[in-house]
């Protein structure tokens, strides 16, 4: 595998997601930084591990915890940063062999990459919903904590 | 506590509406909207003020004495600037810095100008994209300029489909056949070497990666009828791609 090639690829299409999408113009740098995390930590789970679910876990909580981040920095809603980002994720071409093996009748075959590719779409919702919930308390903690410094809430 | 002025509500009224459209109409999560207006509505003194938003109409009912409000989301597409730029407008309402006029006369602004990048740059960024992701899934790099070329044109065909006949579905699916058509003849001639990573490159600009994102923020914040509604149209659109695929790969 050739990463510096792979993450410039990966940087250049997350960025051009992010002109799909039009998001912001001086946020376009910081998407495409997003999606090469997600797919380089996909990648090197899914070498070491040889388990797309996994990985798929992997890259869409990475994904989620920097567009986080992101979102905290520059002010502005945390979807901007994380779509690009996960589409790189998205099960295409195990859906497309699924598609394809159903159209050639081979509907065994299409059950399985099927069924895989359901696991990893779950795997990605999940991948996003742990990276939330763990920014959610971590932000709550940090809040309280400045809160508490100000003088603002008595204890 | 001044009271509020009549026109005064209605204006507030109107904003938090606007907001709302904007925002909906530009894809952002349902929560978020709600939240946006609540914060909103909360800064302008209407404290007891309830929403209700889904994918096609927002309700808002901000007291006991004033009527309940509602607005139809008609067209729903994607321009994340939009929603940057109404979650900043809104933030300021809440932090004093704009009046309710000028928070609503900056809201009119945005909801007329187009933010969009130029329609060239956008068929180039689709076209990266294909390409991009041939190599990034496996293929080839013989088959790079047949990715670039084709992941362009499904993108303008959808982005015409979609102008003139404001189908979903349709666009999509003849995006996807017609990506498989160039596909699979750029292979009988061949020039290009592997047909699926080809075709799964070309149709990837087509993917609704917002739609999932949205969809499973939603479900997870518990507004299960957006949720819901956003997963279907995700389904939906990833059914009208394969179908569109599976058609000239049954030939």
């Amino acid at each position: 595998m050739n990463w510096p090639l792979e993450a410039f690829l990966s940087f250049l299409a997350a960025g051009a997601f992010g002109v799909i999408f039009n998001t912001p113009r001086r946020t376009l740098l910081s998407c495409g930084l997003v999606g090469m995390s997600g797919w380089l930590i996909y990648r090197t789970f899914f070498l070491a591990f040889d388990d797309s679910v996994q990985a798929s876990f992997a890259g869409a909580f990475a994904v989620s915890i920097v567009a986080h981040l992101l979102a905290k920095k520059f002010r502005m809603p945390m979807i901007i940063f994380s779509i690009a980002g996960i589409i790189p994720l998205v099960p295409g071409s195990k859906a497309y062999n699924a598609m394809r093996n159903i159209v050639e009748n081979n509907y065994l075959e299409a059950i399985a990459y099927a069924s895989e590719a359901l696991m990893i779409s779950g795997a990605v919702a999940m991948g996003l919903v742990f990276a939330e919930v763990l920014m959610q308390l971590f932000f709550k903690r940090q809040a309280k904590r400045i809160q508490r410094k100000m003088g603002l809430t008595q204890e | 506590m001044t009271q509020l002025g009549e026109t005064r509500r209605e204006l507030a009224l109107d904003c938090f509406l606007l907001a709302g459209r904007i925002m909906m109409e530009s894809g952002a999560e349902t929560y978020r909207v709600e939240d946006t207006m609540i914060r909103m509505a909360v800064s302008q003194n209407m404290v007891n003020s309830h929403c209700f938003v889904t994918p096609t109409g927002i309700m808002f009912s901000p007291s006991e004495e004033l009527a309940t409000r509602f607005v139809r989301v008609n067209n729903r597409g994607t321009d994340l600037e939009r929603v940057a730029l109404i979650n900043s407008v809104s933030r300021k309402l809440v932090a004093g810095e704009y009046t309710l006029q000028q928070a609503y006369d900056e809201m009119l602004i945005i909801d007329q100008t187009n933010y969009r990048f130029n329609t060239w740059l956008q068929i180039l960024a689709a076209s990266v994209a294909s390409g991009c992701f041939l190599i990034l899934l496996g293929g080839s790099w013989i088959d790079l300029p047949y990715a670039f070329i084709f992941g362009g044109t499904g993108y303008i065909i959808v982005e015409t489909i979609l102008e003139e006949t404001r189908v979903k579905i349709f666009a999509e699916f003849i995006g996807a056949f017609i990506i498989a058509i160039l596909a699979s003849l750029a292979v009988y001639a061949g020039l290009a070497k592997n047909l699926d990573t080809l075709i799964i490159g070309s149709i990837m600009p087509l993917v609704p990666g917002l739609l999932i994102t949205n969809a499973v923020r939603d479900l997870m914040a518990g507004y299960f009828v957006s949720g819901l509604s956003k997963g279907a149209e995700a389904f939906l659109t990833a059914f009208a791609i394969g179908a569109g695929v599976a058609v000239v790969l049954s030939f």
